[in-house]
């Protein structure tokens, strides 16, 4: 596989929310705008994409049987990171994405990936592949977070689109697994005329 | 009664999947049976509890009085990852039945984050718990995770006989309907 296609992979083919239905406690989560989802998307991103690299890089010490606590260990850290640094320069969004920072350590997909491709490749396909699911992931956080927030209360990343409320369902909890529901089928749809 | 209150406000206003998003995966992944559904709702209040004491205990008398309140995160998921071990190993020891009815759920219950997120909620300043108000509050929302997998479980067991749409078919029907599910536990909103 080029390395085009294993960055391009993440977004429509393999869309780690739409296809793989990994991370969705995030996914459903945070996205009550689109400025949440995709602060969410690219805090993973990096996650995703240190801990690749890092994983890739150690695949040799590690012996198979402790390695999954050891990638707990290395994603944990790195989530950390991303927690202390968010906290000191991005105080606002650390306060709405809140629990959902420390719980990008048991997201699946930060897990899957080190698993399934990072401890079998070299750290520069690692870190393509980071950088590709990751950056799908955001796509698909970005894309609920604007629905959520175009029917939800009828702006998107803070404009106002139409004057008057939306509909309050959609800010709310049914709101976004009733609108995940309706982009999954739409992804099915788009992956069955591309194919 | 503040304990009971803790459970209700656990069970149907905070509900753990339907208003807090939390262990979304396997309240998908092994939601196609209701015996599976129960199988994991036993697993996910075991391991719920006892991490609860541990990190709780950990929190108060470790990480608060040396200031490391910043090493949470590495160390409850360390507690949570090496206590499912241990109980996978004990319970194979001790009470092989119940290993046989647990047993495949465990490993996947490392990568819950509802185990994670209620260790980390109970800590919260904003609830000020003791010891066993944060037990009973990891029992509320264990609780409350069987009540909503078991009535998706068996919603599901009867979506499969329905002819749904194409583009639908599988997760995008039940993602709905679980939506449908939490439009309903909305009714329990400001009940405590």
């Amino acid at each position: 596989m080029g390395q085009l296609q294993n960055f391009t992979k993440g977004f429509i083919r393999d869309n780690p929310v739409f296809v793989l239905l990994l991370g969705l406690c995030p996914a459903l989560g945070v996205t009550t705008s689109a400025f949440n989802g995709l602060g969410m998307g690219l805090a993973t991103t990096f996650v995703l994409v240190s801990s690749n690299i890092v994983v890739s890089l150690i695949k040799n010490f590690i012996p198979s049987k402790v390695r999954i606590p050891c990638f707990i260990v290395v994603i944990a850290s790195f989530v950390t990171i991303v927690e202390l640094v968010m906290e000191a320069f991005m105080p606002a969004l650390f306060e709405s994405l809140g629990l959902f920072i420390p719980l990008i350590v048991v997201n699946c997909l930060v897990m899957g990936r080190a698993e399934a491709f990072a401890r079998k490749n070299v750290a520069w396909s690692a870190l393509v592949d980071g950088l590709g699911m990751g950056l799908g992931f955001a796509f698909a956080l970005t894309l609920l977070g604007g629905v959520r927030e175009i029917f939800g209360a009828g702006e998107i990343f803070g404009l106002s689109l139409f004057a008057g409320d939306g509909m309050l369902v959609f800010v709310l909890a049914p709101g976004a697994f009733i609108g995940l529901g309706y982009l999954v089928a739409l992804n099915n749809i788009v992956k069955k005329k591309l194919a | 009664m503040e304990y009971i209150l803790i459970i209700i406000g656990a069970v149907f206003v905070n509900n753990i999947v339907l208003a807090q998003f939390l262990g979304i995966c396997p309240y998908l992944g092994v939601s196609a049976r209701v015996s599976t559904s129960v199988g994991m709702s036993g697993a996910v209040m075991f391991v719920m509890t006892l991490a609860t004491i541990v990190t709780f205990l950990i929190f108060q008398y470790i990480l608060v009085p040396f200031d490391i309140t910043y090493l949470q995160t590495i160390s409850y998921i360390l507690v949570v990852a090496s206590l499912v071990q241990m109980v996978e190993i004990i319970l194979k020891k001790v009470s092989p039945a119940l290993f046989q009815a647990l047993g495949i759920f465990l490993p996947l219950i490392v990568t819950n984050c509802a185990i994670l997120g209620v260790t980390i909620l109970a800590v919260r300043e904003d609830y000020c718990f003791h010891l066993l108000q944060a037990v009973v509050f990891a029992i509320g929302h264990a609780l409350g995770f069987a009540l909503t997998i078991i009535l998706f479980a068996g919603i599901r067991e009867h979506l499969e006989l329905v002819d749904v749409p194409s583009g639908m078919r599988g997760a995008p029907a039940a993602l709905v309907v679980a939506g449908i599910l939490a439009l309903a536990f909305m009714g329990f909103a400001n009940l405590v």
